[in-house]
């Protein structure tokens, strides 16, 4: 199970109501290497991993839902006391007509999530080498929705889960390491 | 719609604190994830740890629980539903 604790991850703050940003903040939310994947990519895969990585799955897992938690939190933030104006000028009235200012598991582009952005091989390597890709991939759009922000107190959060990204992606490389040393051993005898 | 109710500093500051410390928690959490016999690790976790208990008592008993299903000090108000929720502050 799991148990709710009433803080995020780190602190969330933005300068102004900036709708534009929401929508390329959505990427992360309802995004092919967004954190919605990514929580429910690694939750999925810890049932068939061998035993050892199990628990770097289920904490990594949980940790997206913290991340994902942050984005919501700018997403709302960004957008609570916009206009409909303001909203359409930002790209976001197809969104508006079906949601009002409702958040919803859109890309940045308004295409909705589907299971298909994840994969669940049962082969620990695959699975493995998916999540680094996943982590260097999560990564990169961090930094494109960084450079496309000129929010400083919005930029601050999304460094932090920028970073995240890199320390996720050793942590998997090295269980790839744990998993293939294991592999090499049973061999010699 | 959003409460949004006025917050003194401390209630940031004290939670800026355990966002700190909880952070080198789940660093260390990871880390050992994939180094499973470092023993000094383990010895600072815990001590991580239980600083992030201490201040999390301390923190609930001046603005209301933050961990799901642990005791609460104010018996007239149930404060978990009442204050402001992580994306209201």
């Amino acid at each position: 199970m799991w148990a709710y604790e009433k803080k995020l991850m780190y602190p969330v703050k933005v300068s102004t109501c900036n709708p534009t940003l929401a929508k390329y903040l959505m990427e992360q939310y309802g995004g092919a290497d967004g954190e919605l994947a990514a929580a429910l990519r690694y939750l999925n895969q810890r049932y068939t991993i061998p035993d050892k990585v199990i628990g770097l799955l289920t904490d990594i897992g949980t940790e997206e839902f913290a991340h994902l938690e942050m984005i919501a939190t700018m997403i709302y933030k960004l957008t609570k006391d916009a206009t409909p104006q303001q909203l359409r000028d930002a790209g976001l009235a197809e969104h508006y007509v079906s949601h009002d200012s409702a958040l919803f598991y859109n890309n940045a582009a308004g295409v909705p999530f589907t299971a298909t952005y994840i994969q669940a091989k049962g082969d620990p390597i695959a699975d493995l080498y998916e999540d680094i890709a996943a982590e260097e991939k999560a990564r990169a759009t961090y930094q494109w929705i960084i450079d496309q922000s000129d929010d400083p107190d919005l930029n601050d959060g999304l460094r932090f889960l920028r970073e995240r990204e890199i320390i996720h992606s050793q942590r998997f490389r090295e269980a790839v390491q744990m998993i293939t040393d294991d592999q090499n051993q049973q061999k010699i005898f | 719609m959003a409460l949004m109710k006025s917050l003194p500093k401390e209630y940031y500051q004290q939670l800026e604190e355990i966002q700190a410390v909880d952070f080198v928690v789940y660093e260390l959490v990871l880390y050992l994830d994939t180094h499973p016999n470092d023993s000094q690790a383990i010895q600072q976790y815990n001590q991580y740890a239980q600083y992030s208990k201490q201040l999390k008592t301390q923190f609930e008993a001046l603005f209301g629980p933050l961990q799901f299903g642990t005791a609460v000090k104010n018996k007239q108000e149930w404060e978990w539903s009442t204050q402001p929720w992580p994306w209201q502050v």
